[in-house]
């Protein structure tokens, strides 16, 4: 990128927005040139999504200028930024469930005949060719229900292709992919950086910056604080330019000797999504189930805390028999779930933060038959303090948070129930690094206390930092089960990939 | 746009080889022809009523039912398009209530206007409704559910207000216009016919314009379809607009068909027409749905009353059995798509 054109693709200058109170956006800057791969960073709340929304003429700004090309341009709804020639895929794949792919690709700008029909023919047949230039197994006629997040992901990247985008921006694509879409993806990036295209991509995962990406620009509460070239930076400059403070212990990995067994699975199976899983969960350690998207991990995690059926096996909580199917039995036994998707199964977004720390406790705060909204409150503060939940009061909508504090108050909700078992799924998926960090503070505390955690993550750094032991399954299946020390990315990559592992003990 | 990245690529890929055809499962098959099952059904139930009482059969009957369907069954496509939106439009009956009544009164006041304008009169009228409960929807963010309930009253209110307890009859209409019901055109009703023609005219639309997929957009992701560039408030507002037309236009025709037209005409219709497209298996959770769907579930339900009649089965029963078989729709629905859901993680595992 040393010899760079003089005009940028797309600039824009001095961006603010304001939502009500809050101010989401105060100085947003960002300059994209043809051919370069640019990463936006910042924690989450420090208005990267505000900044692509913006972009995308979802939000109009309060103040600033965007200029594209040289000419000075005003969005006022997605078509404009779409006819610009920007592109946007979203963190969360936004397509027509009911619709085929070739219809959710070409919505709004289907290939017409001269009465102004549309014309499918033309149209599933250029999806199919995009597809196929994705090298994926799908057909363009195909509903996209039924998908898989990935899958979708690939169709919301077709749809980018073939909107023949000048300028692409990615918002985390790759949060939800397994590693080998994530290495097409970036095949596709190289590509179109190849064919000149401008390309802004975000991401929690720093690896991926220093991989893929010529120019950074880094933001902090609002603002784009740094710009530089990738090369120039390294992983603690840019961390410590996020979150403008050092982060020296990232996994504080507490020493625990593992008590007795918390959690005990005995060959559990449900046709067509795990088989025979078998493992044990100490007090006091923590146990990570790693593997690739869609082997079944999540499942398993919802299959123990009843909310999916089981075909067969056996679940023991403190070495008592759990009735499988019923979550109420479940939680009471001392098991609690923080699910993977927070927005849909862990929060009721549109209720206060009180609320919905107060759910899984409901009983216990009720007086005179009345739940007492006193209790709620203090029980949210409670928790918010002990879990430094940044909100200006407990009785703020869920869904205004960030992240990462949503992720507290999931966690909070299901601490109240003082569990002996916590399976946590994707702890900090889409959570900034210095929420991040709070929450393997929390867990490390958990530990120490005596509970039994199964974590399930698909961040290799995080498996490998607070795991004592770490699962691996592949396609329904656990292939591996290796201790802290001798764990690597190798291996566990290697069992995720569904080779055999020589030295692990094989699961019963 | 400069950037020709795609359209290289486009250029030079070999055309795509035809994936290979799975094999049909029963429930595979039943659930892409939901609308092939329904006709199945129907002529069933036609067959086993003709065959227990032979006078069912009767071109009179036929007659009958196609009359009366052809207007429930222009509402059910104007709910269709709202219903594929995740909407809802409750006030059509009053509408046409309105429609049929004023109408009348143009005849009224200038006895030779002619039968075109009638109509356009009458469309113009719903269009006004319609134009009512879009502005709620789209302008004023009232759920469809609540805003047409409250026109659903109000207009029929202003009927009400309006007739004063008077009624439109027959023999005020103009001959031409009765026509409408009574003569035939290729030997069928010419009503029946201008239905057929309407229904058609939006279930083509909805299936290969552009505005009639973004309904499906709308009621599938609301918010996909405005990233996707949808403007998604017009676009419901037109949805709305064309419900309220399709009522004005029914009410034109319920005209033509009773010619006796008084404050209370069609009261509580509106429930039959969603009823009539639920069982035509258009989703009340958007997305999902078409016109010949539609017209299939008010022809079903349409035949079923004349049959129960036919059958002498207690008019108590018609309104339950219509009731089961809204249950039945919905419940067979579920139950496929979770069998389908099944099967396709049996696939998954097999390989």
């Amino acid at each position: 990128m040393s010899d760079q054109p003089t005009q940028p693709r797309l600039e824009l200058r001095g961006a603010s927005k304001a939502f009500g109170e809050v101010q989401a956006l105060l100085n947003g800057c960002l300059s994209l040139y043809p051919g370069e791969v640019h990463a936006l960073l910042g924690e989450n709340g420090a208005g990267k999504s505000t900044l692509v929304k913006i972009l995308a003429g979802v939000h109009k700004p309060d103040t600033g200028t965007l200029v594209i090309n040289g000419v000075q341009r005003h969005f006022a709804r997605p078509s404009d930024a779409l006819e610009a020639g920007i592109a946007v895929i979203y963190q969360e794949p936004t397509l027509f469930a009911d619709l085929s792919i070739a219809e959710n690709i070409y919505m709004g700008r289907q290939p017409l005949d001269r009465l102004g029909r549309i014309r499918y023919d033309e149209m599933n047949r250029w999806t199919q060719e995009i597809l196929q230039s994705l090298g994926v197994q799908l057909k363009a006629t195909q509903l996209v229900r039924g998908l898989s997040i990935a899958d979708q992901q690939v169709v919301e990247i077709a749809k980018a292709l073939s909107l023949n985008a000048n300028v692409l921006i990615m918002d985390e694509p790759t949060a939800a992919l397994s590693r080998p879409e994530v290495e097409r993806l970036f095949a596709i990036a190289e590509r179109l950086r190849a064919a000149n295209v401008a390309i802004l991509f975000i991401t929690h995962r720093l690896e991926e910056v220093f991989r893929l990406t010529q120019r950074v620009t880094i933001m902090r509460e609002g603002a784009a604080v740094h710009f530089a070239m990738t090369a120039e930076m390294d992983h603690d400059s840019i961390v410590a330019r996020m979150v403008g403070r050092d982060l020296s212990t990232y996994y504080p990995k507490a020493d625990v000797t593992p008590g007795e067994v918390g959690l005990s699975v005995r060959r559990l199976s449900r046709t067509g999504v795990f088989r025979d899983i078998s493992f044990d969960v100490r007090k006091g350690e923590i146990v990570a189930l790693s593997g690739l998207v869609g082997a079944g991990r999540s499942e398993v995690a919802r299959a123990i805390f009843g909310v999916d059926p089981v075909d067969s096996g056996e679940v023991y909580v403190m070495g008592q028999k759990l009735k499988l199917g019923k979550p109420a039995t479940t939680v009471r036994a001392g098991v609690a779930l923080v699910p993977e998707d927070r927005r849909q199964q862990g929060l009721a977004l549109d209720m206060p933060i009180a609320r919905n720390t107060s759910l899984t406790v409901l009983n216990k705060l009720v007086h005179f038959g009345l739940i007492s909204g006193k209790a709620e409150r203090a029980l949210a503060t409670e928790w918010g303090s002990k879990l430094k939940l940044k909100a200006h009061t407990v009785d703020a909508p869920a869904g205004t948070l960030s992240g990462g504090n949503q992720q507290k108050v999931v966690l909070g909700k299901w601490l109240a129930t003082h569990p002996r078992v916590l399976i946590i799924d994707e702890p900090t998926r889409g959570i900034d690094v210095g929420a991040k960090a709070e929450v393997y503070q929390t867990m490390a505390d958990l530990v120490k206390e005596g509970m039994a955690v199964l974590m399930i993550s698909s961040e290799l750094p995080e498996v490998l930092g607070m795991a004592d032991r770490v699962l691996v399954m592949h396609e329904g299946r656990i292939t591996a089960d290796i201790p802290r020390d001798e764990a690597n990315e190798e291996r566990i990559m290697a069992a995720a990939l569904g080779q055999t592992d020589p030295a692990s003990r094989k699961a019963a | 746009m400069s950037t020709t990245f795609m359209s290289q690529h486009s250029q030079s890929l070999a055309p795509v080889a035809n994936p290979t055809p799975e094999r049909q499962r029963w429930f595979l098959v039943l659930a892409r022809n939901r609308e092939s099952t329904l006709l199945v059904v129907l002529l069933l139930l036609i067959v086993g009523t003709g065959l227990a009482e032979p006078a069912f059969l009767s071109w009179h009957n036929a007659r009958d039912v196609l009359l009366n369907v052809a207007i429930t069954a222009i509402l059910t496509a104007g709910m269709t398009v709202v219903m594929l939106m995740r909407h809802i439009d409750l006030s059509v009956s009053s509408t046409l209530g309105v429609t049929a009544y004023a109408v009348g009164s143009l005849f009224i006041a200038i006895p030779g206007m002619p039968v075109p304008l009638a109509i356009v009169a009458g469309v113009l009228i719903g269009v006004a409704a319609g134009c009512v409960n879009g502005a709620l929807v789209t302008f004023g963010r009232v759920p469809s559910l609540v805003a047409t309930l409250s026109t659903l009253y109000i207009f029929r209110g202003i009927d009400y207000a309006w007739v004063h307890g008077g009624q439109i009859n027959a023999t005020s209409l103009p001959d031409a216009f009765s026509h409408i019901a009574t003569g035939n055109v290729l030997g069928l009703p010419i009503l029946v016919v201008i239905a057929a023609v309407v229904l058609a005219g939006v279930g083509y639309y909805l299936k290969f314009f552009r505005g009639g997929r973004e309904f499906y957009a709308i009621g599938s992701n609301p918010e996909a379809a405005t990233l996707a560039g949808i403007r998604v408030n017009r676009r419901v507002f037109v949805g709305f607009l064309l419900s309220g037309a399709l009522a004005g236009l029914a009410g034109v025709l319920w005209l033509a068909r009773f010619g006796t037209v008084d404050a209370s005409t069609g009261k509580g219709i509106e429930l039959q027409v969603v009823a009539a497209a639920v069982v035509g298996s258009v989703a009340i959770t958007g997305g999902v749905g078409n016109v010949w769907g539609a017209t299939l579930g008010a022809l079903l339900l349409g035949v079923i009353n004349i049959s129960l009649v036919v059958l002498r089965v207690s008019s108590f029963w018609q309104l339950a059995i219509q009731g089961a078989l809204i249950v039945l729709a919905i419940v067979s629905d579920t139950l496929l798509s979770r069998r389908i859901a099944k099967w396709s993680m049996k696939k998954r595992e097999l390989g």
